[in-house]
């Protein structure tokens, strides 16, 4: 029998429903695990994703598209073959796509976390004999500290910049990290801005019914002085550029899982490195392989010939698998995206 | 340990010199005393020997986190530092250590004696009370090349500002031979006239290349120059009838070159020279790669001796008769060191770096393109009127040295940069062609800007054809122009011709990789200029 998913040129491809999922060139139909843009394409004629991706997906690719929403374990079925979305943790609406056919049970995790960030639907493993799973921080030296440990660190910098008299500019992917940051730094004791770009996927999800606080974006009108002490929420492009001088003085954060090597941060010239991140650690891919029982492994973008011989030498199948993923901001060091 | 960790934090964490300097300056009035002593040490390259082997270490670190050799292989590569890439793969520790720098240093040096049972056992010990920055600091401590951005001049600013002495006393006193186990930061710092003050060298003057138009610096008659030689540059102390010779890098190294013991018949007590030492052959220098292979060797043999055997080429003269003549005038200081020479029977080694005559910038300019054949990288200008000063300043020396020689070659191979420049693909291998096959001949990691590495290192994740651990074959496409000072044909090397300081000119983006220069051109320049 051929493979339920298969890796084409264009997707991850379910040939007995004629199913997309995570296209990276346009088709007819498309299941999106989350609206990062590496795995939300625009161009396809019809989109099914989880209703919490809706807003965003629509801010991305366009407010006309043809869109169907589910919810999490809801089942439907496409020419017999079963499909239903499972939280991934990753971002707000992110799914683990669970395909199954004549008893096989196949499952596309997209990106995805462990570690329950207050804000998207935590992570469920998902029972199935084929996992494809991502690698972004597939190397053992990526283990992850409690997201409150950090916060609390990102709590003191705040409060050593007002003390210093500085702004705190905060910067990591607009769409989850800083969702994740508003909504685990509360209540603020001093004022947040935002970029616009964060300032409008923030508006668009409260327009949607999500509980975040409304945080002012940063305008050219706004005097310097309002910036004092406070916390600025910065893309990561903002790093190094002019539109950080309007802050002055100030000192830079940036969150991301590439924080963990020193190199990473001290090349980014940032003042502090939060190691957060909206991937799985070492420990947390190993987790979720061993929970899903999966007999065999695909590896997609990331670290995936390490982490595919490192099952295979556990005893997992694993395999490693090419795809388009992996050129998000959070998914490579920035400056590549940037380049 | 927790103080100086967090320094250690704290100094990775910012990049502004001020700051810096700030730091180590509340560490060296608020630390304890018998730290400061080393962390003084650490500062100025002055680790005590490693205590484990570091196959051990690693060996030791894996077992504990459980993954295997290759794994350790992969997470060192995309790290790039050996301490760290253990504290972080180790796995989380149990209690906490309250052990002062000091304490733990003093455990090293027990540990060194013991048994690799032992040895292993205190690791694992150790490493379970640390945290992981902790540990990253710890081990670098233990095995580390301790490098944090933080030069002997800023330590030395900080130490000085911290005890209200003047730097360049400081400087002095922290050169030399000294033992964190033997002295007391008291003594090293405070302290007049130890005994093995004797042996201490002066800090070296170091020059900035010049950068704009000779005619920029003012009359020609108030300045001196001479070749540039390709060496290394050293200080020859005679002082209570003792002989010292220290590399620019403050390394004793009496005990490499022999020939040099000869000076200690004919100086007069307290003598300290200035100068370079270079391999001669019949009266020519010998290209630096001869001088660089005879260090390389453990022992320096006969044979080392009649086929390159050294010679100073002096060039200033800091100490006369005992008395520090730093503050006169080079004038001054280069009529005391021609007496000196011609006063002593004329010795094998000991030449003098020869004036070079001229009475325009124009005349200096001609000469300037006769330097490769004088197996010189250029001219050192020097102000008739200067002192010797301290460290590397403006305005007085300067080095104006030769273009680069430099072929087009074609990048072949990738491999990630360390440190800063972990994960990215920073360091190359080049090569040119000869019979339709590109030969690898030069390595170079600079010269590029951060955006062009990026546009790089892009390129190589796209464009890999294979994988040997952490190299990457790449796919032929990109040209570079690869700049060098020297070239000398080598056995070692699959192209038959080794290049001395290899480094990215630029990127030749408008050339096509047919048109990349030959392995014929390599040895045309070989020909030319060895």
């Amino acid at each position: 029998m051929a493979d339920l998913l298969t890796f084409t040129s264009s997707s991850i491809y379910c040939a007995a429903a004629n199913v997309h999922i995570d296209p990276w060139k346009p088709v007819d139909f498309a299941i999106i695990t989350h609206a990062h843009s590496d795995h939300a394409k625009p161009g396809c004629k019809h989109y099914l994703a989880h209703k919490h991706s809706e807003s965003i997906l629509k801010l991305r690719l366009g407010e006309n598209i043809s869109l169907q929403t589910v919810e999490y374990g809801e089942k439907f079925s496409i020419n017999g073959v079963q499909f239903s979305l499972h939280p991934a943790g990753h971002v707000i609406g992110s799914a683990q796509i669970r395909v199954e056919y004549k008893g096989e049970v196949w499952v596309a995790s997209g990106d995805y976390k462990v570690q329950d960030d207050h804000f998207s639907a935590a992570f469920e493993p998902v029972k199935c004999h084929t996992f494809i799973t991502e690698s972004t921080f597939g190397l053992p030296i990526y283990k992850w500290r409690p997201q409150h440990e950090v916060m609390t660190d990102i709590r003191e910098w705040w409060k050593e910049n007002q003390i210093l008299g500085k702004a705190s500019v905060l910067m990591g992917y607009a769409l989850g990290k800083m969702q994740r940051m508003v909504k685990n730094l509360q209540p603020f004791d001093n004022k947040v801005f935002a970029h616009g770009a964060i300032f409008n996927v923030n508006e668009r999800l409260r327009a949607a019914g999500f509980d975040l606080p409304y945080i002012p974006r940063v305008t050219a009108d706004i005097d310097k002085k309002e910036y004092r002490g406070a916390l600025i929420l910065g893309t990561s492009s903002s790093l190094n550029t002019p539109w950080l001088k309007k802050f002055e003085p100030y000192s830079t954060g940036y969150c991301s899982g590439w924080m963990a090597v020193r190199g990473a941060k001290n090349r980014r010239s940032v003042d502090r490195g939060f190691v957060l991140s909206d991937h799985a650690d070492w420990n947390e891919l190993n987790w979720v392989i061993a929970e899903t029982g999966a007999e065999r492994v695909y590896v997609t973008h990331g670290y995936t010939d390490t982490f595919a011989r490192w099952l295979n030498e556990k005893g997992i199948e694993a395999h490693e698998v090419k795809t388009k993923y992996g050129d998000e901001e959070e998914d490579v060091l920035p400056e590549e995206v940037a380049a | 340990m927790r103080r100086f960790t967090n320094l250690f934090l704290q100094l990775d964490r910012t990049t502004k010199t001020n700051e810096k300097v700030e730091l180590l300056k509340a560490y060296f009035l608020s630390a304890p005393e018998e730290d400061k002593i080393w962390a003084l040490a650490l500062f100025t390259g002055r680790r005590p020997p490693r205590p484990v082997k570091s196959s051990q270490v690693q060996e030791w670190a894996l077992e504990q986190a459980g993954i295997p050799q290759w794994l350790y292989r992969e997470s060192y590569s995309s790290v790039g530092d050996m301490a760290e890439t253990i504290s972080l793969l180790l796995p989380a520790s149990e209690s906490t250590s309250e052990k002062t720098l000091n304490e733990w240093f003093r455990d090293f040096i027990a540990v060194a004696k013991k048994t690799d049972e032992e040895k292993k056992s205190f690791l694992i010990n150790a490493w379970k009370t640390l945290s992981p920055y902790e540990i990253f600091v710890f081990n670098k401590l233990m095995m580390g090349s301790f490098r944090i951005g933080v030069s002997q001049t800023l330590v030395i600013r900080a130490v000085s500002e911290a005890t209200n002495q003047e730097a360049a006393v400081v400087t002095h006193r922290v050169m030399g031979n000294w033992d964190p186990t033997e002295t007391t930061f008291q003594e090293l710092i405070h302290a007049e006239n130890l005994a093995d003050q004797h042996s201490k060298p002066y800090p070296f003057y170091l020059a900035y290349a010049i950068e704009d138009e000779l005619d920029e610096l003012g009359e020609p008659n108030e300045w001196f120059a001479e070749w540039k030689w390709d060496g290394i540059r050293a200080q020859l102390i005679y002082r209570n009838k003792e002989l010292y010779i220290w590399s620019r890098g403050e390394e004793l190294v009496t005990d490499k070159f022999p020939e040099l013991h000869a000076f200690a018949d004919f100086l007069p007590d307290g003598t300290v020279i200035d100068g370079e030492i270079l391999c001669f052959s019949n009266e020519r220098p010998l290209p630096f790669n001869v001088l660089q292979t005879r260090i390389g060797r453990k022992n320096v043999t006969k044979k080392i001796l009649q086929e390159a055997p050294v010679a100073l080429i002096a060039y200033d003269l800091l100490e006369l008769n005992g008395a520090d003549i730093r503050k006169q005038p080079q004038e001054f200081r280069r009529r005391e060191l021609e007496k000196l020479y011609n006063n002593t029977q004329k010795q094998e080694a000991f030449r003098l770096s020869r004036l070079i005559d001229f009475k325009q910038w124009d005349d200096l300019k001609t000469l300037h393109k006769q330097s490769r054949e004088n197996v010189a990288e250029g001219f050192m200008i020097k102000r008739k009127a200067a002192a010797y000063q301290t460290g590397r300043k403006k305005g007085d020396w300067w080095k104006w040295k030769v273009d680069p020689l430099s072929v087009d070659a074609v990048l072949i191979y990738a491999q990630k940069g360390s440190g800063r420049r972990a994960e990215l693909y920073t360091d190359y291998t080049f090569a040119v062609w000869d019979q339709g096959k590109l030969i690898p001949f030069a390595k170079a990691y600079s010269g590029l800007t951060d955006a062009e590495i990026r546009r790089v290192d892009h390129f190589v994740k796209n464009n890999t054809i294979e994988k040997f651990g952490p190299v990457r074959t790449v796919k032929p496409k990109l040209v570079f122009e690869i700049g060098f000072e020297g070239i000398n044909a080598s056995t070692r090397h699959k192209s038959g011709i080794a290049v001395r300081f290899p480094r990215m000119l630029r990127w030749r983006e408008d050339k096509p990789v047919e048109e990349a220069d030959t392995l014929d051109n390599l040895r045309q320049i070989l020909s030319q200029y060895r």
